[in-house]
């Protein structure tokens, strides 16, 4: 039922409104009066409309003055006599099972309307308030949070180590991401119909390969011309800018699912309902993570890549080939990117602002954590994620974002070095 | 292919009220960035305080517009400040992404269901500027033009444009003339080395402070000519990439020089709006295969933003200091 952020995130009855200039309206008929008319549509998320649902309009004194019933778009128009205010209700009682107001508001609205004129009325509909008991559905949102922070972590890493290793902060990281959850779109339900197993590899190989070729093709010649960190942060801006649109030109806005793993049965584990989907998920995720962690303390590269970030100059003149370790950060980066956006593409279905949405909260974990520490990262990552979907059990989903933002802000107050950052004296 | 259409539009574009609101950003970006070194990622959440402080004024609360106004450019002040406490003293990247931040949560707060009542919240609000259009010395009639040719505006667009670029000019000459003074040496000293400037016992934090705020007004006065323009606000205006033209703007035109801002703020419009006419009129040739037009049509705007991408991206590489900077004044390595 609950897919992540979707289906629990922004649920709106969204109503155009503008006011339709009388002339444009009257010019099929000959001297036809300019209707009134009450409208909306109603949907949940962006892309789930909502059909059969009863919409009753009075007029202030309760007498009823028609009704409606959506169509397939989820839309709804009512005329009414005239300018005034009416009382428009939507029939809870036809709402889809599991959908109902969202807590705080009515089922009955005011709205007043210009003579000619059309007006749009919201209804906030989402998942119905569930009889499941507080600490079950706080179980479910710590599983929820833990998915999600372990997908911030695994998308972090790229971030953080070629922060590392070369002092570039890349804003275009979340086009990475997305760029992952597109092109397995593409080899899943597009070109290949592969199995999105196989496609979330195939996307870890392209995504490397764009890793390895960006650095090669330009961030390397940009490190030998010496351009200042603010210029090199402005370059990341633009290629951030300049992939998102492309991805939007050729993958379109409207959001879209993969095409394998959608539709699975919950498994029962005491207080959690999880899909296999999720398990997988968690645990490919916790694996990848340890496999990183353990080839940064152990394998001769993963020394290089900690001598390197810890002074380059210096790890060059023992004898480490700064560009190669370098150019394997962006590859294992740029991939590990990738697959978070499989992953989140799967949680949540894909659009062009997937990446651009995360990076802000993978920044956020980054900084939490301490920048430049890869496991500060982690634990910034996970209470990024933890507080995000923690605080849906009281506040509305589509504040949610809001949470862990704030949550940063507050942290740098109190310690500006982060969570675990060594303190250097700044400001 | 209509030439003079498409220079019409573009240049409609480069002076009309868009061009306006991206010049007095770019003008508090200028003050923040070019002249004290902080990377404000964030100057859209000042736009959109000073839209909303305007709209929500005299549409929530019913107040005279320019009472509006000013609650507009307060709250841009209120903002400065509450961001500066806790931010100032931060390494500059975490500054950068702060600011970001904070202008996110402002935007998604506004634009929230549960803000309905006060902002409109995902509806957009609107209210009567009529105010500001009653003081209109243009004639308005509906066959009144002003211009040449396909370049022509309409009397409410004149009034618009006019209060704006006389504001632009006004800002700019402040700007010139508090950043000429000793004040604005302390500034430029803190950008060129924030201990230097310490150790000569300079309240570097205090001077940031000022900066923020002072740049935070002007781009609050964006918003207010944003919010007058449209006679309302709607959340979606106010994503993070509006930030990002500001920057394209600043930096086309010059960083740290009194007429870069305005001057990329002009350029950036025009060639974005012309790119973009070109390319509409473009998908509507016969000569061009079916395929191709299809791809294009309907794709004008977002090729059009893709660009700016690839500008920010090439004057980076080619000419960091813009069109009119000195190249010496924007070696600035952030710390």
């Amino acid at each position: 039922m609950r897919r992540g952020i979707v289906l629990a995130g922004l649920a709106l009855i969204v109503m155009l409104a503008w006011s339709i200039p009388s002339a444009a309206q009257t010019e099929g008929g000959a001297d036809e009066a300019p209707s009134t008319v009450l409208k909306g549509t109603l949907r949940v998320g962006f892309d789930q409309f909502l059909a059969g649902v009863e919409i009753n309009v009075a007029d202030q004194s309760g007498t009823s003055l028609g009704r409606a019933v959506t169509d397939s778009e989820g839309q709804w128009s009512v005329a009414v006599p005239g300018a005034g205010t009416y009382r428009v209700t939507l029939e809870e009682s036809t709402l889809p099972e599991g959908l109902g107001l969202r807590e705080g508001f009515e089922s009955t609205v005011e709205a007043a309307v210009d003579e000619g004129a059309s007006r749009a009325v919201v209804f906030a509909v989402g998942e119905a308030p569930k009889g499941t008991p507080f600490g079950e559905r706080a179980a479910q949102t710590v599983f929820n949070g833990l998915k999600f922070g372990l997908i911030i972590a695994m998308s972090a890493i790229g971030l953080s180590l070629i922060y590392g290793t070369t002092g570039l902060v890349n804003f275009a990281h979340g086009e990475l991401v997305t760029f992952g959850a597109v092109i397995a779109w593409y080899f899943n339900s597009s070109w290949g119909e592969l199995n999105l197993i196989a496609a979330a590899i195939v996307t870890m190989i392209v995504c490397g390969m764009l890793g390895a070729g960006l650095e090669t093709g330009l961030f390397r010649p940009l490190r030998r011309r010496r351009l200042g960190i603010f210029q090199l942060v402005v370059v990341t801006i633009g290629l951030s800018l300049l992939g998102r649109q492309l991805i939007q030109l050729f993958f379109g806005a409207e959001p879209l699912p993969y095409s394998d793993f959608q539709v699975q049965e919950r498994w029962e584990f005491g207080p959690w309902a999880v899909t296999p989907r999720e398990l997988v998920t968690v645990a490919v995720i916790i694996a990848v993570l340890l496999a990183v962690g353990l080839m940064l303390q152990w394998t001769r590269f993963g020394k290089a890549t900690r001598a390197v970030s810890d002074n380059a100059s210096l790890a060059e003149a023992s004898g480490i080939n700064v560009n190669r370790v370098v150019l394997m950060v962006w590859a294992i980066g740029a991939a590990l990117a990738g697959l978070g956006g499989v992953f989140q593409g799967l949680d949540t279905d894909i659009d062009p602002f997937l990446g651009f949405q995360l990076l802000l909260l993978i920044f956020a974990g980054v900084e939490l954590g301490g920048l430049g520490t890869a496991f500060g990262a982690l634990a910034g990552s996970l209470i990024i994620g933890m507080s995000t979907e923690v605080s849906t059990l009281w506040i509305s989903p589509e504040l949610k974002f809001v949470v862990p933002l704030a949550a940063l802000i507050l942290v740098l107050l109190i310690r500006p070095q982060g969570l675990f950052g060594i303190k250097a004296r700044v400001g | 292919m209509d030439f003079d259409i498409i220079f019409g539009n573009a240049a409609r574009a480069a002076f009309g009220p868009e061009a306006v609101i991206l010049a007095l950003a770019a003008i508090g970006l200028n003050v923040h960035f070019g002249f004290t070194g902080l990377l404000n990622f964030g100057q859209v959440g000042f736009l959109l305080l000073g839209a909303y402080g305007t709209s929500v004024s005299v549409a929530t609360f019913g107040w005279s517009l320019w009472v509006g106004v000013v609650v507009g450019l307060i709250l841009s002040v209120a903002l400065a400040v509450a961001l500066g406490f806790p931010t100032l003293r931060l390494h500059a990247v975490m500054f950068a992404i702060v600011t970001i931040a904070a202008a996110e949560i402002i935007r998604i707060l506004i634009g929230s269901t549960d803000a309905i009542g006060l902002t409109g919240g995902p509806l957009s609000v609107s209210f009567d500027a009529g105010a500001f259009y009653d003081l209109n010395p243009y004639p308005d009639g509906p066959h009144d033009r002003y211009g040449v040719g396909t370049f022509e505006f309409t009397g409410q667009q004149m009034w618009v444009i006019t209060v704006g670029w006389v504001l632009v000019a006004l800002v700019s000459l402040v700007v010139f003339l508090i950043v000429r003074s000793p004040w604005g040496r302390v500034l430029k000293s803190i950008r060129e080395d924030e201990d230097a400037a310490r150790s000569l016992g300079k309240n570097v934090f205090s001077y940031k402070m000022q900066a923020l705020i002072i740049g935070g007004v002007i781009g609050g006065m964006g918003g207010v000519i944003d919010a007058i323009k449209t006679s309302g606000a709607d959340p979606n205006g106010f994503r993070p990439q509006v930030t990002f033209f500001a920057y394209t703007a600043l930096l086309l035109g010059g960083a740290a020089t009194y007429l870069g801002p305005v001057l990329g703020a002009i350029l950036f419009w025009f060639l974005r709006e012309w790119i973009e006419s070109f390319l509409r009129q473009l998908s509507a040739e016969a000569w061009l295969p079916g395929a191709v037009a299809d791809f294009l049509s309907g794709s004008e705007g977002i090729i059009s933003v893709a660009m700016v991408g690839l500008t920010l991206v090439l004057l980076m590489l080619f000419r960091p200091q813009g069109i009119t900077g000195n190249r010496t004044e924007m070696q600035l390595d952030a710390r």
